[in-house]
C-alpha cells in the first residue's frame, strides 16, 4: 500500500469501546435525549393508538349510526393525532439540535486534540489522511446521528408495544413471532459484524484518496512542469477503484441485510398463519382474533425493517467514529514541564511585576518559601550537553552534541546540507523529544519548563515559510496578536515588507489565500520574518529565513535585527556565509557532530572545513 | 443537472436497469404476499382445508425466496452502481482538475477544490446507494394502492385529490428554502475545512508560536458558523415528517367522518371502509419515503452544483492554438511581455521585458526580493499565459506548441518545490518514466545527491513523507535538481533551487551540469553572485522590468544594482 505508514500498530477494532467513547458524548445531553425520548414515545403512541381505535370507532359510532359520537370521537382522536404531530416535530427538531451540537463538540474536541500532537505524528501522515477524519468521518458520524439515534429509540418502543399486543392475544402464537425475531436480531448482529470490516476499509480507502487528492492539488505545479498528469491520473484512478470496490463490497453485504429480514418476516407470517390456521380449525382461536393478530404480526417487522435501512449510515458510521476516537487516543506531546515563564514590567525604580500584556521582557517565576513568587529575569541562555539525537530509532541525526548560547550572543551554524542543523534549533523549542543528554535554557532542564512558556519565549522562523488566510497585517500580528497597527508597521519596516506591502492593492489589508499564494517566497520570507519581530522575542532563531532575499535586502534586515535583538539571543542558519559572518560564534556542524567553533576570524585561521566551504566561495568568485 | 450527474452512470447502465427490475419485481412480491395470506384465511381456514392451508403457506414461502434473491440483487446492483457513479464522477472531476490553470485554481480556492472532489461526490453517492431502492418502490406501491383504492370507492379517494397536492405544496415549500440553506452548510464546511488544511500544513509555525488557543478559537467560529447553518437547514428538512403526519392523520380522519356517512347512506360497506384504510395508510406511507427521497436529492443536488462548477469551469490555458511542433533548440525570446496574475488587477507585474536566449546558453536572473523573476520564467513552460506580448521558443509563440510537448522539453525545478509520497526513486522518476538505475545514479551524481544518498534510511529506497519531510532543505533541493535532469530537458530553469545548498556543493552541481548537458538552455534564478557569474548573459530584474543584461564584467562595470549586490556579498566573504 502507498499510504504512509502510520507509526506504530494498528490497536485490533473494538466496537463496545467505540459505542462507551460515543455515548459519553452523547451522555452530556441527557436532557436532550430524555426529551426526544419522551417525545418519540408520545408520538409512536398516537400512533399505534390511532390504529387501535378504527375498531372501537367503527363499532361503537358508525356502524350504530351514531353522528354526534362520531363527532366527539372523531374530535378527540383528532387531538391525539395533534399531540402525535407536535410530538414528532419536537423530537426531530431536538434531535437536529443535539446531533448538531455533539457533532461540532467531537469536532472541536478533535481539533484541540491534533493541536496537541507532537510533530512527529504530522510526519508519518499526509495532510488529506488527517483532514479526512474530520470530513468524511465526521460526516458519516453526523449522518447517523441525524436520521438514525430517533429511529432506534422508536423502533425499541415500537417492538415492545407490539410484542405486547401479541402476549395479550395469543401466548403460544407469539412465541413464533418472539423467534423469529430473535433470529433476525441475530442475523443482523452477525452480519453487522461481518459488514464493518468492510466499512473500516471503505473509510480507509477514503482517507487514502483524500491524502492522494490534497497532496496532488497542493503540487499542481510541479505536476505540470514535469508533464505528470498521466501518471498522476493513473494512480488517482487505482486508489479511486480501490475505493469504489471496498465501498461496493461494504453496501452489498450491509444490502444483504434489508431483503433477508423482509423474507425473515415473510416467513414468520407464513408460518405463524399456517399454524394460526390450525389453532383456528382445532377451536383453539377464532377466525377474527387470527385476523387481527396476524396484522400485529405484519407490524413487529417494520420496526426492524426500517432499523436496517439505516444500518449502512450506522455501519460507515461506527467505522468513521472509530477513526476518530482512535486520533483522539493518539498521545499528545509530553509537558511535565513545572518551571514557568511571564510577561512582567520593568518599573522605573528596576523592579519588576508580572502581567499578562505581552511586553517582550520574561522573567522565571521562582516560588520562595514564603508563598510569594520572585521574578528572575529571562537570560536566554540555552546549552546542549552531549545530546543525542534520530527522528527514527537507531537512525543518529546527532551524536553527542555540546553547545552553548551566552545571553546576547548571535550563534551560526553553518555545514553541508542533512548535517543537522534545522535538527539542533528543532530541538530547542522540544519540537522533537531528545533521546540522550541534556539542554537546558537558563540553566534549566526545557524538559522542566513548561512547553508553551519554553516555546513563546523563543521566535521562530523556519525554513518553509506558512501563511494563513487573512490580511498581511493579521499574519504579521501572529507573533503577538495584541500589537497595534504601528507595531505591525514597525516591523514590517524591519523585515523590509514594508515597501513591498504598501504597493500591494489594498497594502496592509491585502487578503492572503492558500498560503499566500500570489506572493513571491521572497515576500513570504519577509512576512515571516515581520511576523518573529513583532513578538520581540528573548531568543530568536532564523533557519533559513533569508534564503531566498537578495542579498541586500537581507543586509538592511540583518541591521534592523541586530538592533532589536541587542543584548539577546539569537541563532541563525544560512548557507550563505555573508549571513552568518557577523555572528559571535559559528558552530559547523559535520554529519551531526560539532566539528569546529569560533568566530569568523578564528576560524579561518584555523584553516579547516570553514575555511574550506569559505574558500569555495572565494574560488567562485 | 440530474441528467448531467446521472450521465455519468453509464458504464454501469446494465447494473442499474437489473437494480430497477429486482426493485420493481420485489415491489410486486410485496404486493402479492398479502393476497396469498387473504386465501389462507378466507377459504383455507375457513373452510377447514389443511391442505391448502399448507400448499398456499408454502406458495408464500417460495415467494419469500424468490424476493430474498431479488432484494439481494437490488442491493448488490444498488451498490454497484451507486459506488460506481461516485468513482466516475470523481475521475472526471480529477481530470478535469488536471486542466486546470493557476488562475482556475484560485478561482475556487484549494481547499474548496478538495471538499468538492471529497465529501460533495461522497454525499452524491450516498444518495443513490440509500435512494435507489425507495426512488422505484415507493412510487409503485403509491400507484397500485391507489388504484385499488379508487376500485374500492371512487368518491371516497377523491380525498386524495386534496391530500396529495396539500403534501406536495408542503414538500415543496420545504425544498425550495432547504435547497439554498444546503448550499450555504458545504460553503460553511469549506471553511472549516480551510481552517483544518491550514492547520495542519502550517503546524510548526502554529506550535512555534503557541497559537494552539487562538486556532482553536478561530476554528471554533468556523465550527460554530457550520452548526448553525446545518442546524437551520436540517432543522428545515425536518419539518419534512411532521407535515407528512399532519396529512396522513387528517386524511385519516376525514375518511372515517365521510366514510362514516356514506355507511349511513348504505354508499359502503364497513369491510371496505376498513380496506380503504389499510391502502391510505400504504399511499401515505410511500409519500413519506418519496418526500425523504426528495430531501436526500435536494441536499446532493446542492453538492451536485459545486461539482458542475468545477466541471463547467472555462480553462483559460488551452492548447487550441497548438500545432504539431516540438522544441528543438531551445531558443527563447520575450518580445514586450506584460504580465499580470489577475485581469482586475491594476499593475503588471512584469511590463516590457524583452530578451533573447540563444540554444545552449547560460543566462542568470538576478534582482531584488519581489522583482518577478520567478514569474518570468514561469511564462515559459506556459504556467501563466503572458497578458500581453509573447513569448517565444525557436521562433514559435509558447502557445503554438501543444502543451505537453513544450513542457516535456522545459525542465524547471521549481523555488517552491514539493516532493510527493512515496520514494526517493518514486520522487525521481517524475522527471523520466521508467528510468533504469543506471540514469537515476547518473543524474543524482550531476546533483550531487550521490553524497548524502547513503546517509538515508534506505538509500533510493527511503521513504520521504509528504512534502519530503523525511529529508532536509538542501537535501530536497538536490533531489528536485536531479528529478529535473532527469528529463534531458532542451531548457533547463532553475528557480533558486540552490539556495540551500552550500556553495562548494552548487559550484560541483553547476559544473557537472555544463558538462553533461552543454546543448541545454539554461536560465539559473539566483541571489548570489557566485551562481550566475560566469553565466553568458546575466538579466537584472527590478520591479518586473529589464534594468539591463550584460556579462558579469560588464554589468560589475556599468549597473549600480548589480555592483550594490556584488558589494553585499563581498563584504561577506570578508576579503
Amino acid at each position: 500500500m502507498a499510504t504512509p505508514k502510520s507509526h506504530g500498530y494498528k490497536r485490533p477494532k473494538d466496537t463496545k469501546k467505540t459505542l462507551a467513547q460515543l455515548f459519553h458524548y452523547l451522555g452530556v445531553h441527557k436532557l436532550a435525549l430524555a426529551g426526544i425520548a419522551v417525545l418519540v414515545f408520545i408520538s409512536s403512541a398516537a400512533n399505534i393508538l390511532g390504529t387501535y381505535f378504527l375498531k372501537p370507532v367503527i363499532n361503537d359510532y358508525i356502524l350504530p349510526g351514531n353522528i354526534s359520537g362520531l363527532v366527539v370521537a372523531l374530535l378527540l382522536m383528532g387531538a391525539m393525532y395533534g399531540v402525535g404531530v407536535l410530538a414528532t416535530w419536537g423530537y426531530n427538531q431536538l434531535m437536529v439540535h443535539t446531533s448538531q451540537q455533539v457533532v461540532s463538540e467531537i469536532r472541536g474536541d478533535l481539533f484541540r486534540h491534533v493541536q496537541t500532537l507532537p510533530l512527529s505524528y504530522y510526519d508519518a501522515h499526509t495532510h488529506g489522511e488527517l483532514m479526512s477524519r474530520f470530513t468524511n468521518d465526521v460526516d458519516t458520524l453526523t449522518e447517523a446521528l441525524n436520521n438514525s439515534f430517533a429511529l432506534l429509540i422508536q423502533s425499541a418502543i415500537m417492538i415492545t408495544g407490539t410484542i405486547a399486543m401479541l402476549l395479550v392475544l395469543n401466548i403460544p402464537l407469539s412465541l413464533i413471532v418472539v423467534a423469529f425475531l430473535a433470529a433476525m436480531f441475530l442475523f443482523i448482529q452477525y452480519n453487522s459484524k461481518r459488514s464493518k470490516k468492510h466499512f473500516t476499509e471503505q473509510q480507509n480507502r477514503l482517507g487514502d484518496i483524500n491524502g492522494f487528492i490534497e497532496e496532488m492539488v497542493s503540487g499542481q505545479k510541479v505536476e505540470k512542469v514535469f508533464n505528470h498528469e498521466e501518471q498522476d491520473f493513473a494512480e488517482f484512478c487505482r486508489r479511486n477503484e480501490a475505493l469504489r470496490k471496498a465501498s461496493t463490497r461494504a453496501l452489498s453485504y450491509s444490502g444483504l441485510m434489508i431483503p433477508t429480514i423482509v423474507s425473515l418476516s415473510y416467513f414468520n407470517y407464513a408460518v405463524s398463519a399456517c399454524v394460526g390456521g390450525l389453532f383456528v380449525l382445532g377451536g383453539m382461536m377464532d377466525l377474527g382474533g387470527l385476523a387481527s393478530y396476524l396484522v400485529y404480526v405484519r407490524q413487529s417487522a417494520m420496526p426492524l425493517n426500517q432499523f436496517t435501512q439505516q444500518i449502512n449510515f450506522l455501519l460507515s458510521a461506527l467505522s468513521g467514529a472509530e477513526r476518530i476516537f482512535e486520533m483522539m487516543a493518539e498521545k499528545p506531546e509530553i509537558d511535565e514541564g513545572v518551571a514557568t515563564l511571564c510577561n512582567v514590567v520593568i518599573h522605573e525604580d528596576g523592579s519588576r511585576s508580572e502581567c499578562t500584556e505581552h511586553t517582550g521582557q520574561f522573567a522565571w517565576k521562582y516560588p520562595l518559601p514564603n508563598g510569594m513568587t520572585e521574578l528572575i529575569p529571562l537570560r536566554g541562555d540555552v546549552r546542549f550537553f552531549g545530546v543525542t539525537f534520530g527522528y527514527k530509532p537507531g537512525k543518529t541525526i546527532l551524536d553527542n552534541i555540546s553547545l552553548f548560547a551566552k545571553p546576547g550572543q548571535k550563534i551560526a551554524f553553518v555545514g553541508s546540507t542533512g548535517a543537522g542543523k534545522t535538527t539542533i534549533i528543532n530541538l530547542i523549542n522540544r519540537f522533537y523529544e531528545i533521546n540522550g543528554g541534556t539542554i537546558t535554557y537558563d540553566g534549566i532542564d526545557v524538559r522542566d519548563i513548561k512547553k508553551d512558556d519554553l516555546r513563546r519565549s523563543l521566535s521562530m522562523v523556519i525554513q518553509d515559510t506558512h501563511l494563513f488566510t487573512g490580511t498581511i497585517a493579521d499574519n504579521i500580528r501572529y507573533g503577538r496578536l495584541k500589537a497595534t497597527d504601528e507595531d505591525v508597521v514597525k516591523a514590517a519596516k524591519l523585515a523590509n515588507a514594508d515597501s513591498f506591502i504598501r504597493r500591494l492593492p489594498d497594502g496592509y489589508d491585502t487578503l492572503l489565500h492558500s498560503d499566500g499564494a500570489n506572493l513571491s517566497q521572497g515576500q513570504r520570507q519577509l512576512l515571516a520574518i515581520a511576523r518573529a519581530a513583532i513578538s520581540r522575542p528573548p531568543v530568536l532563531i532564523l533557519d533559513e529565513a533569508t534564503s531566498s532575499v537578495d542579498t541586500r535586502t537581507e543586509r538592511l534586515i540583518e541591521k534592523g535585527m541586530d538592533a532589536l535583538m541587542h543584548g539577546r539571543t539569537v541563532f541563525v542558519i544560512a548557507h550563505r556565509l555573508s549571513t552568518v559572518r557577523n555572528a559571535e560564534a559559528i558552530l559547523v556542524l559535520e554529519k551531526g557532530r560539532v566539528i569546529e567553533r569560533g568566530s569568523h576570524d578564528e576560524l579561518l585561521q584555523k584553516q579547516g572545513r570553514y575555511y574550506q566551504l569559505y574558500t569555495g566561495q572565494f574560488e567562485l568568485e | 443537472m440530474i441528467k448531467r450527474i446521472a450521465a455519468y452512470i453509464k458504464p454501469y447502465r446494465l447494473q442499474a436497469a437489473l437494480a430497477i427490475f429486482c426493485i420493481a419485481a420485489e415491489t410486486m412480491f410485496e404486493l402479492i404476499i398479502p393476497l396469498i395470506m387473504a386465501d389462507i384465511i378466507d377459504v383455507g381456514v375457513k373452510y377447514g382445508d389443511k391442505t391448502y392451508i399448507f400448499e398456499k403457506g408454502g406458495v408464500m414461502i417460495a415467494c419469500a425466496l424468490v424476493a430474498l434473491v431479488l432484494g439481494i440483487g437490488s442491493a448488490r446492483f444498488s451498490a454497484v452502481c451507486g459506488q460506481g457513479l461516485g468513482a466516475e464522477l470523481r475521475k472526471a472531476e480529477y481530470r478535469k482538475l488536471q486542466e486546470f490553470s493557476f488562475a482556475n485554481t484560485d478561482h475556487f480556492h484549494t481547499s474548496s477544490l478538495i471538499t468538492r472532489l471529497t465529501s460533495d461526490i461522497t454525499t452524491i453517492q450516498n444518495a443513490v446507494a440509500t435512494g435507489l431502492r425507495p426512488a422505484f418502490r415507493a412510487p409503485m406501491m403509491m400507484i397500485t394502492a391507489m388504484i385499488v383504492s379508487f376500485i374500492i370507492n371512487a368518491r371516497l379517494a377523491l380525498i386524495f385529490l386534496v391530500a396529495a397536492p396539500l403534501l406536495g405544496v408542503m414538500l415543496y415549500q420545504i425544498i425550495r428554502h432547504v435547497r439554498p440553506l444546503y448550499s450555504k452548510m458545504q460553503g460553511a464546511i469549506d471553511l472549516v475545512n480551510r481552517t483544518i488544511q491550514e492547520n495542519l500544513t502550517a503546524i510548526r509555525v502554529v506550535k512555534a508560536y503557541v497559537r494552539g488557543d487562538y486556532e482553536i478559537a478561530k476554528f471554533e467560529e468556523s465550527n460554530n458558523n457550520l452548526r448553525f447553518t446545518s442546524e437551520t437547514a436540517f432543522r428545515l428538512a425536518a419539518l419534512n415528517m411532521p407535515a407528512m403526519q399532519l396529512v396522513m392523520y387528517a386524511t385519516i380522519l376525514c375518511i372515517l367522518w365521510f366514510g362514516g356517512q356514506m355507511i349511513q347512506v348504505g354508499g359502503m360497506e364497513v369491510g371496505e371502509l376498513t380496506g380503504f384504510l389499510s391502502y391510505v395508510l400504504q399511499v401515505l406511507n410511500s409519500l413519506m419515503m418519496i418526500s425523504s427521497v426528495f430531501m436526500m436529492l435536494t441536499r446532493s443536488l446542492a453538492s451536485g452544483k459545486r461539482i458542475l462548477e468545477v466541471m463547467d469551469e472555462p480553462i483559460d490555458l488551452t492548447d487550441e492554438n497548438a500545432k504539431d511542433l516540438s522544441v528543438t533548440q531551445g531558443d527563447i525570446v520575450f518580445d514586450h511581455v506584460y504580465f499580470k496574475y489577475k485581469k482586475e488587477a491594476k499593475e503588471y507585474v512584469l511590463s516590457d521585458v524583452s530578451f533573447h536566449i540563444k540554444p545552449g546558453q547560460t543566462v542568470g536572473i538576478i534582482g531584488p526580493t519581489g522583482s518577478a523573476k520567478s514569474t518570468l520564467v514561469q511564462l515559459i513552460p506556459r504556467l501563466y499565459d503572458a497578458t500581453q506580448g509573447t513569448v517565444r521558443i525557436d521562433g514559435h509563440s509558447v502557445a503554438e506548441y501543444p502543451l505537453h510537448h513544450l513542457r516535456d522539453a522545459i525542465a524547471m525545478v521549481l523555488q517552491k518545490n514539493t516532493l510527493f509520497s512515496g520514494t526517493v526513486k518514486d520522487n525521481l522518476r517524475w522527471g523520466k518514466e521508467g528510468a533504469t538505475d543506471a540514469e537515476i545514479e547518473a543524474a543524482c551524481r550531476i546533483a550531487c545527491v550521490d553524497e548524502f544518498i547513503g546517509r538515508l534510511e534506505n538509500g533510493y529506497e527511503t521513504e520521504l513523507g509528504q512534502g519530503g519531510v523525511n529529508v532536509s532543505g538542501g537535501q530536497k533541493q538536490r533531489l528536485c535538481i536531479a528529478r529535473a535532469l532527469l528529463k534531458q530537458p532542451k531548457v533547463l530553469i532553475l528557480d533558486d533551487s540552490t539556495s540551500a545548498v552550500d556553495t562548494a556543493t552548487e559550484a560541483k552541481i553547476r559544473q557537472g551540469m555544463a558538462e553533461s548537458l552543454p546543448g541545454t538552455t539554461k536560465i539559473i534564478i539566483a541571489q548570489r553572485i557566485s551562481s550566475v557569474a560566469h553565466a553568458d548573459q546575466i538579466l537584472i530584474l527590478d520591479d518586473g522590468r529589464i534594468n539591463a543584461a550584460g556579462t558579469h564584467e560588464e554589468l560589475l562595470k556599468t549597473n549600480p544594482i548589480y555592483q550594490d549586490i556584488y558589494h553585499s556579498q563581498r563584504e561577506g566573504a570578508g576579503l
